[in-house]
């Protein structure tokens, strides 16, 4: 168990340094298209709430997963529907 | 197949997943790259989906494709209905979702553990045996899930509020969200209620068979965003909206540590990188610290000079004939927008007016300040929205050494981030902050509905300088009237 932690750690801390190092200057234009860019990749928290509601252990944990599932694919599909809307607007007369 | 099989399987798709999203982000910070990147996050994220359903034989329960189906539907619509003016507070809506997300899954996690360590218990028999210490991690995992995300849901939804100016009524009078609302000894309220999340996330860990700590914690750590929040105003919205970002990240990162996955670690790093990224660029172009943002409040220093010594006797009004003859001898006009234009909604007339004098043979540029509007970027947004080119875009490091070739400034809804005191008085609240030097040009038009202050709350010389002429009105107003008197002159 210690191990496993150790590692997700590693990757944790390794995660955040390729996070800082490939983001290096971004031009104004992008900083609202990055923000909901990256805010629907956050909602990768959608797969946490499949393994929970697929789980099926109990009812509660069902309905939360549930309510998890939705809420996390709002965040997702709208998140890089609104950034593609954006970009596809930047985009038509660059 | 067996289960290792399909383990790998599953484990090398979510790899593949995290090498796109590293790309996908990657992509975005580039003008030609960042339509690609866009796409690649989302293939990144169908295919982490869709590895889940797979390894984890989720091919039966109606509920989670009627939540994917229900999640996909509703987000299509908000994002396609929102207009560009309301995206600020659609995006801060859509980060609060995956905050909710996480603390409602290390809420499923924690109950469903409960469970299985009741079962063992009633195997073992409940005198001789216990289920034992519960996984450290796990539990300090569900604790971090759950403060992170409700603070990032409740914080994401009072700044959603600010920014599509709410009020409220409270005692008789009433309030708009968007101003910064102080609760007196609000520093020791918040101080307090930090404790009490603190406290509230050890006995979460330390009580591993009940939920009753954790939904405490969802209150207090929802209080808390609430609070720190609220008085967050006007100009420094950029800001939180960007660590609101970064925390949707941190959030998801937290429930990575719950459930073991790699995947869920990844991105969530990423995003919080990203975020602390941007938070610190507009941080940068405010010349304020984080924490000079979020618990200091912007004032008048009481040495500084009063609006009636600044402005007495030096105002020069003016109308748009007036200012329409000074187009016709301009050879290059600079357009500043801030956060009056996406209030009047005057994005439009303001290209109108821009092509227009293009196609008289002025050159037509406009200067864009970084915290200029209510979040990042958002000036870009709304101009792009009115087909102004993207060349036509300038930063404002780009184009300040420019000024001094200009004829006329055309000031529209901007205040502080053209307030030339940040230069010249090192005792004002915004010293140092780097400005749009507007008054070097050779005339400077501010379009603004009266000599209000902006968010600083200090007066602004640039309007009392002699070659500096005040055209009261509303932005979109103005910018008609001039359209008006440009084409019949």
């Amino acid at each position: 168990m210690e191990s496993n932690l150790i590692m997700l750690l590693t990757i944790f801390v390794l995660a955040i340094f390729v996070g800082f190092e490939i983001i290096t200057k971004v031009p104004p234009t992008l900083h609202t298209p990055l923000m909901s860019g990256s805010n629907a990749i956050s909602g990768i928290t959608v797969v946490g709430a499949l393994v929970s509601a697929g789980a099926g252990e109990s009812g509660w944990a069902t309905c939360l997963g549930f309510l998890a599932v939705t809420l996390a694919t709002v965040n997702v599909v709208g998140g890089f529907v609104v950034s593609h809307r954006m970009l596809a607007m930047f985009r038509k007369k660059g | 197949m067996d289960d290792s099989t399909v383990n790998i399987i599953q484990n090398t798709a979510y790899l593949v997943a995290s090498v796109l999203f590293i790309r996908g982000i990657k992509g975005l910070t580039h003008p030609r790259t960042a339509v690609r990147g866009n796409l690649t996050g989302a293939f990144a994220m169908l295919l982490a989906v869709v590895a889940t359903l797979w390894g984890e034989h989720i091919v039966s329960g109606w509920w989670i494709f009627a939540g994917l189906i229900i999640g996909s539907a509703a987000g299509t619509f908000l994002a396609l209905k929102v207009p560009m003016t309301g995206m600020p507070q659609m995006v801060g809506l859509f980060n609060g979702f995956g905050g909710a997300a996480s603390f409602l899954v290390a809420w499923a996690e924690l109950s469903m553990s409960i469970d299985r360590r009741a079962a063992v218990e009633e195997v073992a028999g409940v005198v001789t045996q216990t289920a034992g210490p519960a996984n450290l991690q796990f539990m300090i995992a569900i604790a971090l899930s759950c403060l992170i995300g409700s603070v990032t849901l409740f914080g994401s939804l009072v700044a959603a509020g600010k920014l599509k100016e709410l009020s409220f009524t409270f005692g008789g009078k009433k309030y708009w969200m968007s101003d910064s609302i102080l609760l007196p000894g609000r520093h020791a309220i918040n101080g307090l209620t930090f404790v009490l999340a603190v406290w509230l996330c050890i006995a979460v860990v330390m009580n591993p068979d009940t939920t009753l700590w954790y939904v405490l914690l969802v209150i207090v750590a929802g209080v808390l965003g609430i609070l720190i929040s609220i008085p967050i105003g006007g100009a420094d919205m950029p800001v939180v909206i960007a660590l609101l970002n970064s925390y949707s990240g941190l959030a998801a990162c937290a429930t990575g540590f719950v459930i073991n996955n790699n995947v869920l670690i990844i991105a969530g790093s990423l995003v919080g990188a990203s975020g602390l990224i941007l938070t610190s660029i507009m941080c940068k172009a405010m010349n304020r610290s984080l924490a000079n943002v979020m618990f200091a409040t912007l004032g008048p220093s009481a040495d500084g000079p009063s609006a009636d010594e600044v402005y007495e006797g030096k105002i020069k009004a003016t109308s748009a004939e007036e200012v329409a003859m000074l187009f016709d001898g301009a050879q290059r006009v600079v357009i500043v927008p801030g956060y009056g234009m996406a209030v009047s909604q005057a994005q439009h007339a303001v290209r109108d007016l821009a092509n227009l004098l293009e196609s008289r043979g002025t050159s037509v540029d406009f200067a864009i300040h970084p915290v200029a509007g209510r979040m990042p970027g958002h000036m870009n947004v709304l101009l792009a929205e009115a087909d102004v080119p993207y060349e036509k875009l300038r930063e404002m490091d780009d184009i300040n050494p420019e000024l001094e070739q200009v004829d006329v400034a055309l000031v529209i809804g901007a205040n502080d981030v053209v307030n030339p005191v940040a230069r010249t008085d090192p005792h004002s609240p915004i010293a140092g902050m780097p400005i749009i030097d507007v008054d070097k040009c050779r005339t400077v038009v501010v379009i603004k509905r009266s000599l209000s202050p902006g968010f600083a709350g200090i007066p602004n010389p640039l309007f009392a300088m002699d070659h500096t002429l005040m055209f009261f009105n509303d932005g979109k107003k103005a910018f008609n009237e001039l359209i008006a008197a440009v084409k019949e002159s």
